[in-house]
């Protein structure tokens, strides 16, 4: 065992795994968004959306290769390796970023979801015990800021606009509210990463979370739903029938054509 | 942002008089650039407007068959290049029609027209791609011959559309040596990999020289264009151009030129070549290529979904003052 073990009770496997949790969500909004690419409403937001997509697939290389890293020589891998030939029961991503695009309404209220989740949990995690995480955060926190203003500013936008904007919105908010209460899951895995300074408490984060969005979804005019059925599962492994399509769209070359260079 | 494109579109210049098109063509003579508030001929104005717009809508109707692969890029790598690589196409086209506003005709007008069929995009675009050595191709090949259209076109007469191909230039220079590279891991990768890559060539090399247009003789637009220092230099001279610059490159690649007729000119120092498919570039010039219909029901598409967003930022804009700011 190694000296940081001793010290923080976490084995190179749940650094690893943390690392997964945080990369593949970047991943898999990533892929998603790519999907836009040339279809946007106007061509502003085609850049816009082709330039989030870009940071997210650029934070989730920095992320998984830092997953890669943990472990010894026999269970390192790279960057590619772990986007590209692990299946979806092996992927750590919550349901949310890997729910279809839909249309603008959908994309953007799940980026706004997201973006405010991910600059409450990086500006924390520029704080993390784990130093390379740390200074993964910080490259990531600057990136967030933007995307969160960018969909922040369409959730007004949109939710405000016509009437059949806001009703496209509020359609969106209905179809997607019930993915986000596993965003805040805190299971075993969370509490000893939070016991060894890694990574925060979920709780606060949720409560910082709530106070973020509640205000500005009512703001825009719009609500969340009250009650439903609660999406969980992606951290392990269990996803929706969704993510099997993205892998086998994403993963189609290393696995037609194994071992080659690109 | 978009509504910027709302503008109405300027007075046209209609009584070009004798006197006026011989100060203007002084201008011209002398190097001088012309400014968007400049006088400057109808036609001289038709035509830029028609030659920027295309060149826009090329820029946007591109995105596509590289976008076509961008989900299924090889390597996280190829994914971060290649979504840069189209977001910077994105930013081209709207640099340019942002340069064919400056000539007072408006976005939505273009957009429209790009639509309806009645503005053209350049033909390439309505090729389809089948693997990934495509997107090689297309930076090699295709931004390739972009550049050697663009590169006379940084010292164009008007000032606006000059400055929009210097910027451009420098980035589709970027490109095409990041499709070559492409190209050079296929030919050299297994024989698979190989095959896309000949493969590619061979469905690339004649839609690439296509790209310089009608040859000389047959090119209607060409002697007042150079005359008003639109145009620089002939397109069958800048295929030419193309053609000696990239046989090398193939070679290097130990890849074939599918052009039996390929052949060093001693005498000329030029690669002499066959004869291009010109019912081929007519039709799809008509809209009858592979992929026509698909790119422009792929536009028109993604316009008409994307109505009641446009729809709606106008509406937020005229209803409230924006309240920052949010969550």
């Amino acid at each position: 065992m190694s000296a940081s073990a001793i010290t923080t009770g976490l084995l190179p496997a749940d650094y690893r795994e943390y690392a997964l949790r945080l990369g593949d969500n970047a991943l898999i909004l990533g892929q998603r968004l790519s999907e836009w690419c040339g279809h946007g409403p106007f061509l502003e937001e085609d850049i816009a959306l082709t330039n989030l997509s870009l940071d997210l697939i650029g934070q989730a290389q920095l992320l998984l290769e830092l997953a890669g890293s943990q472990g010894d020589d026999t269970e390192q891998k790279t960057a590619d390796e772990l986007a590209y030939l692990r299946d979806a029961d092996a992927f750590r991503n919550v349901l949310l970023v890997e729910q279809p695009n839909g249309d603008f309404a959908h994309t953007m209220v799940r980026q706004y979801l997201m973006d405010v989740y991910d600059e409450i949990l990086y500006s924390e995690l520029i704080r993390s015990g784990w130093q390379p995480l740390a200074d993964i955060a910080r490259k990531v926190l600057k990136e967030i800021r933007y995307h969160k203003q960018h969909s922040g500013d369409w959730l007004w936008r949109l939710g405000q606009g016509t009437d059949e904007s806001h009703q496209r919105m509020q359609q969106a908010v209905d179809d997607l509210w019930f993915y986000t209460p596993e965003l805040f899951e805190n299971d075993d895995l969370q509490q000893r990463l939070q016991a060894a300074g890694v990574a925060p408490d979920m709780a606060s984060i949720q409560t910082r979370w709530q106070a973020g969005v509640l205000p500005a979804l009512k703001q825009a005019g719009l609500r969340p739903p009250e009650s439903g059925w609660v999406a969980t599962g992606g951290r392990k492994g269990h996803h929706s029938e969704h993510l099997g399509y993205i892998l086998a769209e994403m993963q189609f070359l290393q696995r037609a054509y194994p071992g080659c260079e690109w | 942002m978009y509504s910027q494109g709302l503008n109405g579109p300027a007075e046209k210049n209609t009584d070009d008089s004798p006197e006026q098109l011989a100060a203007f063509q002084k201008r011209i003579d002398a190097e001088e650039k012309i400014e968007p508030r400049d006088w400057m001929p109808s036609g001289y104005r038709k035509t830029l407007i028609r030659q920027i717009s295309q060149h826009a809508h090329s820029e946007v109707v591109g995105q596509l068959p590289e976008g076509n692969w961008v989900t299924r890029a090889p390597t996280l790598k190829r994914k971060l290049i290649l979504l840069a690589k189209i977001q910077d196409e994105a930013g081209h086209g709207l640099y340019l029609y942002s340069a064919a506003e400056t000539l007072g005709v408006s976005r939505e007008q273009m957009i429209d027209d790009l639509l309806s069929g009645k503005a053209k995009y350049s033909s390439i675009f309505n090729y389809p791609t089948l693997t990934w050595a495509d997107m090689g191709a297309i930076g090699w090949l295709v931004d390739g011959a972009a550049i050697m259209n663009q590169v006379p076109l940084c010292r164009c007469s008007y000032g606006p559309y000059s400055r929009a191909m210097i910027r451009v230039c420098k980035e589709e220079s970027f490109h095409q040596r990041q499709g070559y590279e492409v190209m050079l891991k296929m030919a050299n990768g297994s024989p698979e990999q190989r095959r896309m890559a000949q493969d590619a060539l061979n469905r690339f090399w004649w839609p690439a020289l296509m790209m310089f247009g009608p040859s000389d003789k047959d090119s209607i637009h060409s002697a007042q264009s150079m005359k008003w220092k639109i145009k620089r230099f002939s397109n069958d001279d800048l295929r030419q151009k193309f053609i000696d610059a990239t046989v090398p490159q193939a070679h290097y690649l130990g890849l074939e030129i599918p052009d039996p007729e390929l052949k060093f000119n001693e005498e000329t120092g030029h690669w002499d070549h066959g004869e291009i498919n010109w019912d081929e570039f007519y039709q799809v010039i008509a809209g009858n290529g592979p992929c026509n219909r698909e790119r422009l029901a792929a536009r028109r598409r993604a316009h008409e979904a994307g109505a009641w967003v446009r729809e709606a930022v106008l509406a937020s804009q005229q209803k409230h003052k924006q309240p920052r700011e949010v969550a």
